[in-house]
């Protein structure tokens, strides 16, 4: 099992009426919202937890793309990691962006990557998104209907780029390289780990299993209701003839630890539903631009959600129902190893991202709730899929000799 | 009047669309807007009362198919003449309404000798910071009404043919129509619909008419005058008690309008 400390990044100071006087966290969210002088000890503070995760045993450090979203910030994933790479040593870099579709020309994401890869020795876990409606249809712009088109053009240039010795040309629809020429290149061959943030599309599926790809379902809710998206994709890789390895696939899943159940509720149940009322708060017309998503892959449970009782009773989850539908893993370390234990196997995951900051926690109890899930429960779910362990298709390989940053003048000198 | 529907091959085979028939007379296609177009429509009926109107569909709308290979302005213009062609037609009057108007423009840019005469009603295709078009496409359902007409209880009669925006299963198959339809429509409208016009409208040479509802909330009747000022001898007509669907609210008035083309 591997186990990635992941942290979305949010705005902690959102109103309490948020809800009431905003229509949505994402989009159109004012930025007189944001408090850059504020935001400096918000990103500091995020990198130091991450920094802290692989101190304390964490396999991967994640971090992710969204635009125009407080909930998210970090519409450049690439900055993370790399602030990251200098101040970590062991630990694989997963960014789940970039939003390839999203860069003109697209072999910027080739550059990126590799000079991550080599900059961090081969620790980079290189994410290729299609990145969501809000993202990539209202912040960015794309346009929905041939988005798709140009995340395929995007991905065959990238991997070219990563693969080819020599300056080829690239007439692509969307982007026309006379000297496609990626400088520097990766140090993973033949190319970084590459992870899929998918949402439940057969096309997806297919491109992950036939490019050896790891899947990685990014829900917020739960592996309860992740199970049938899941249990079409273990369908499919069988019906591709794939081996079923489970580190082909991954799931994100909130987790809150503390001594007992009760200190768990009592600790994060505020934070908690920070994450769920105020983060989640998004205006239903910007999930799914029309054309966003092919016509089979609209589900009618999103449906639902427009009409106009449904718009007006969005729902206030209490802490009881959040750990019941599974939306959250909280308890005790014994409570919360039962309950990942029954998500791996049920899920058949062999990554878990673990979303352990929430909403407004502040930096000591996330550390809390961190180091009790490395100390007390990561043990005893890490030899879950001990017969695969010499899988290593869909995980970083680092040099064996890497570079330790030099000590700043200054403190060499002291 | 009841109309033909039938189903065209058009450039050569590449894509088949559906096209509704309907009247006699002197021909005028019909260019729909993003919602489309039914074959009852009460404004194809009423077109068809003085001219033979061809409806063709746009790919991505109805059974008309081909909607991959259509990705830019350029392609659906030329599609458009391609459909022209197909109905065996020589220079047919060209009425748009909305994003089909848009078209029509576009049509009449790019080949000036080809379009004579050109309706546009409340078309699409101009940008004005002073008077922005609202984004279509985050609407929800049950905004449309409002947004589309001057009447939102009538509008919503009109696009629900009766049934309840809120019945789940009504609103699924609404909702995977509009997808699809909006995946073609945005091509050319998303996230702006601006693809470039305005540098193109001097080209138009034929006689047009703008026909405008007063109450437009979707593209505001500015644009009607910014049409106006940038096609030379156009003439604008502003119907009163009519929101962007004006087609379907003021059928008669907007007929009337383009009837001062011949």
């Amino acid at each position: 099992m591997r186990f990635v400390w992941f942290n979305l990044m949010p705005w902690p100071d959102l109103p309490e009426d948020f809800r009431e006087k905003y229509r949505s966290v994402w989009v159109d969210i004012p930025s007189a919202l944001y408090d850059p002088t504020r935001g400096h000890e918000v990103y500091n503070t995020y990198l130091d937890q991450l920094e802290f995760a692989e101190t304390v045993g964490y396999d991967g450090l994640g971090v992710n793309e969204h635009h125009a979203n407080a909930y998210g910030l970090m519409p450049s994933p690439c900055l993370m990691a790399a602030a990251l790479a200098r101040r970590t040593s062991r630990a694989a870099l997963v960014v789940l962006g970039s939003s390839i579709a999203l860069y003109d020309p697209p072999i910027r994401v080739a550059e990126e990557f590799a000079m991550l890869d080599v900059i961090s020795g081969g620790r980079l876990v290189a994410g290729f998104p299609v990145g969501t409606s809000m993202d990539t249809n209202y912040a960015y712009g794309r346009v929905p209907g041939t988005l798709r088109e140009r995340y395929a053009e995007a991905h065959a240039l990238i991997r070219r780029a990563w693969a080819e010795d020599q300056p080829f040309v690239f007439n692509g629809r969307y982007t026309k390289l006379r000297y496609a020429n990626c400088w520097p290149k990766p140090v993973q061959k033949p190319h970084p780990p590459i992870f899929i943030p998918g949402g439940g599309s057969v096309e997806t599926y297919d491109f992950c299993i036939e490019n050896n790809y790891n899947y990685s379902y990014l829900s917020f809710f739960g592996y309860l209701r992740g199970r049938r998206l899941m249990d079409n994709y273990w369908q499919r890789v069988a019906e591709l003839g794939a081996d079923d390895s489970p580190y082909r696939a991954g799931f994100a899943q909130s987790i809150c630890v503390a001594e007992t159940d009760a200190e768990a509720e009592r600790l994060y149940g505020s934070h908690v539903s920070y994450f769920f009322n105020r983060c989640l708060h998004i205006y239903p017309g910007f999930v799914d631009a029309p054309g966003y998503r092919t016509v089979k892959t609209i589900q009618s449970e999103f449906l639902n959600q427009l009409t106009r009782p449904n718009l007006g009773a969005a729902a206030s989850l209490s802490w009881g129902e959040l750990v019941e539908r599974g939306y959250i893993v909280a308890g005790s370390p014994e409570t919360v190893r039962q309950r990942m234990e029954e998500l791996i196997k049920t899920l058949r995951v062999g990554n878990i991202m673990c979303l352990i900051h929430m909403g407004d926690m502040p930096p000591e109890m996330t550390r809390y709730s961190t180091e009790l899930f490395a100390r007390k429960v990561m043990p005893h779910l890490r030899g879950i899929w001990k017969d695969y362990e010499a899988d290593e298709r869909f995980w970083i390989c680092p040099l064996a000799e890497r570079v330790v940053p030099a000590p700043i003048a200054a403190e060499a000198a002291r | 009047m009841s109309a033909r529907s039938y189903l065209v091959d058009v450039a050569q085979g590449r894509r088949r669309i559906r096209v509704f028939e309907a009247g006699g007379g002197r021909p005028l296609v019909f260019l729909h807007g993003a919602g489309g177009v039914t074959e009852d429509s009460p404004f194809l009926a009423a077109l068809a009362r003085r001219w033979r109107v061809f409806a063709p569909l746009l790919p991505g709308y109805g059974d008309s198919e081909g909607a991959e290979d259509l990705r830019d302005m350029l392609a659906v213009t030329l599609h458009s003449f391609d459909v022209v062609d197909a109905l065996g037609l020589d220079r047919p009057m060209l009425v748009g309404h909305s994003m089909g108007g848009m078209i029509a423009a576009e049509m009449a840019s790019v080949a000036p000798r080809e379009v004579e005469r050109l309706g546009l009603i409340a078309p699409a295709g101009l940008w004005l910071d002073a008077h922005p078009v609202p984004d279509l496409f985050s609407k929800l359902p049950h905004e449309l009404p409002a947004f589309l007409f001057h009447d939102p209880e009538f509008g919503e009669r009109m696009l629900t043919a009766g049934a309840d925006l809120d019945d789940p299963k009504f609103l699924e198959a609404f909702i995977i129509r509009n997808a699809r339809q909006l995946a073609m429509a945005g091509k050319l409208l998303f996230p702006i619909p601006d693809r470039g016009l305005a540098e193109r409208l001097y080209r138009i040479r034929a006689r047009t008419m703008l026909v405008w509802g007063e109450g437009d909330r979707v593209i505001p009747p500015a644009h009607g005058d910014a049409f106006c000022g940038g096609i030379a001898g156009a003439e604008l007509i502003r119907i009163p008690e009519a929101g962007h669907m004006v087609i379907i609210e003021q059928p008669e008035a907007v007929v009337a309008a383009l009837a001062r083309l011949g």
